[in-house]
């Protein structure tokens, strides 16, 4: 901060001239970047579609008002579906997850230079990677069904899980650890009564906060084969039944709030 | 901390201290386990098949072929990134002033609620449901996918700069207001610099997120990396696909390396 004199009158600035001009280049450059990122995706957009969109958009909407109710009775075993994939998946991503996470903590790996790498690097690849693209390479591999989507939401959620779950490794109370350690006890022990009661807390929110995403995640896994209130989502789609698409768009977002308030109650309830 | 009798041996106490809710919790979750997984069909001919074909995509994986479809690699790149870098800018830009308008101690009620209510919309909803609407009304390309990760900005951003607005030190406004300054400069002075190293932090955040969803979009038609890698896996070609994952790997790795150091600078 500076005084920046300016003809006697003497008003207050935040940053001396010179900041001033770098700070301002900076935000010209930013300008730049970004109008030049814009040309690229102007340059191979169709304008008269996008002039078209309010209409189209109007047009839309009167395809999917009114919902076509009855359909709903078709819906509750691809939403069991989907709630089974995003459970499930959550809790192999979890028994997966826990071990990753204790080598990648600094202060649980076995090895710092072996396999703390291998465990972060684990970890990056999979939240790297969206759920929908896990199953796009699942349904190529299994082949269509629920049991892609529950491997792929498990692989999406074993980085997210591990890394929250090492960061509250990492960031644990030692004096408890040593405290254990000093009373004899081997490493399964100070694991057990030293690391874990501290971590289980944050272990459990992770876990409730993970499911809640992959209740989420789970209702467009369909789109590409894998099962759930998706695939219903996709034929509706695909065969233009926009009444029926509506009453889906509905019905994830019920179980979407149904699920974030579940999971706001048990996390409200651990911590 | 119980000591049992005589054995005066110690079990850690349960994380559920009521007995009669810890056991409804554990049966419940027991039958619901044993429900769901019955109702997971497994094909094991199919399974046992797919064997070899993930063998095949861990092989392709371990030999990415970057080269034999370079062209359509790169074009798809550069849409995600740029179609990262358009959104990422327009989402925070228009998510300040809804954010304003979604903290409580800012905001005249009407205004609160309409802008909770664009959040809740915004959040609820896969950023590919809301690509299928906009490649239904814009078309296909990267517009429609620029458009869809701008709008999931704003929900994601809007939020949790509300709730850090919130947050805020009421005396630090208060002594601004004090001044005589008008609502716009109590914005500026008093209020913009108590969130400003969270704007950041979360705006860096976001530019992962939004990378890894323009690699989505594409998947519905709406420009990006995702078009190519659909269809490296439909026609089972693994090591450009292994190629394309290692790419999105090592960018998003890339973007959350330079974010730490620039997060270690502001705060």
């Amino acid at each position: 901060m500076a005084t920046g004199g300016g003809e006697g009158a003497r008003t207050w600035r935040r940053r001396a001239p010179k900041r001033d001009l770098a700070v301002w280049f900076g935000w010209l450059l930013g300008l730049l970047v970004t109008l030049e990122c814009f040309r690229v995706i102007a340059d191979v957009t169709i304008w008269e579609f996008v002039w078209d969109a309010p209409q189209q958009a109007g047009d839309l909407f009167s395809r999917m008002v009114p919902p076509r109710w009855p359909y709903i009775d078709r819906l509750w075993l691809p939403l069991w579906d989907t709630i089974n994939i995003a459970t499930l998946g959550t809790l192999l991503a979890i028994v997966m997850a826990v071990p990753v996470a204790f080598c990648a903590a600094s202060n649980t790996t076995p090895s710092r230079l072996l396999v703390r790498p291998v465990a972060l690097f684990i970890i990056v690849a999979s939240r790297s990677i969206n759920s929908l693209i896990w199953a796009l390479l699942l349904v190529s591999i299994i082949g269509p069904g629920v049991l892609a989507g529950i491997i792929a939401i498990a692989l999406r959620s074993i980085g997210f899980v591990a890394k929250l779950l090492y960061e509250a490794i990492e960031e644990i109370d030692t004096a408890q650890v040593e405290a254990v350690a000093a009373t004899g006890a081997g490493p399964g022990q100070v694991l057990t009564y030293g690391i874990v009661p501290q971590i289980m807390p944050a272990f459990a929110g992770i876990s409730v906060f993970r499911w809640d995403i992959n209740i989420r995640e789970s209702t467009v896994l369909g789109l590409v084969g894998a099962g759930g209130i998706g695939l219903e989502l996709q034929a509706s789609i695909s065969t233009l039944a926009w009444p029926q698409a509506s009453v889906i768009f509905l019905l994830i977002l019920g179980t979407v709030l149904v699920s974030e308030w579940v999971s706001a109650r048990i996390r409200h309830a651990i911590i | 901390m119980a000591v049992a009798g005589a054995r005066r041996s110690w079990s850690p106490p349960p994380l559920i201290a009521n007995p009669w809710l810890r056991w409804a919790v554990v049966i419940g979750a027991a039958i619901y386990l044993y429900l769901a997984l019955n109702s997971v069909p497994l094909n094991w001919a199919r399974i046992l098949d797919g064997l070899s074909r993930g063998w095949l995509f861990v092989k392709g994986f371990l030999t990415p072929d970057f080269v034999s479809r370079h062209e359509e690699i790169f074009e798809g790149l550069l849409e995600s990134v740029v179609m990262t870098v358009v959104s990422t800018v327009l989402g925070v830009a228009l998510a300040l002033p809804v954010a304003l308008g979604a903290a409580k101690n800012v905001a005249p009620w009407p205004v609160y609620y309409l802008c909770r209510a664009f959040i809740a919309a915004s959040r609820t909803f896969q950023e590919v449901i809301i690509a299928i609407l906009f490649v239904a009304m814009f078309g296909f390309g990267p517009f429609a996918g620029m458009l869809t990760i701008t709008f999931a900005t704003i929900g994601f951003m809007a939020k949790l700069l509300a709730e850090d607005i919130e947050d805020i030190d009421r005396s630090q406004v208060e002594a601004i207001r004090a001044t005589g300054a008008s609502w716009a400069q109590t914005v500026n002075y008093a209020i913009q610099p108590q969130v400003l190293p969270r704007l950041i932090g979360l705006s860096l955040y976001r530019v992962d997120i939004n990378f890894r969803e323009s690699a989505v979009v594409g998947i519905v038609g709406a420009g990006g990396i995702g078009a190519t890698l659909n269809t490296a896996f439909d026609r089972y070609e693994y090591s450009v696909a292994g190629a394309i994952l290692l790419l999105i790997i090592g960018i998003v790795m890339a973007c959350e390396y330079t974010s730490g150091l620039i997060r270690r600078r502001v705060q």
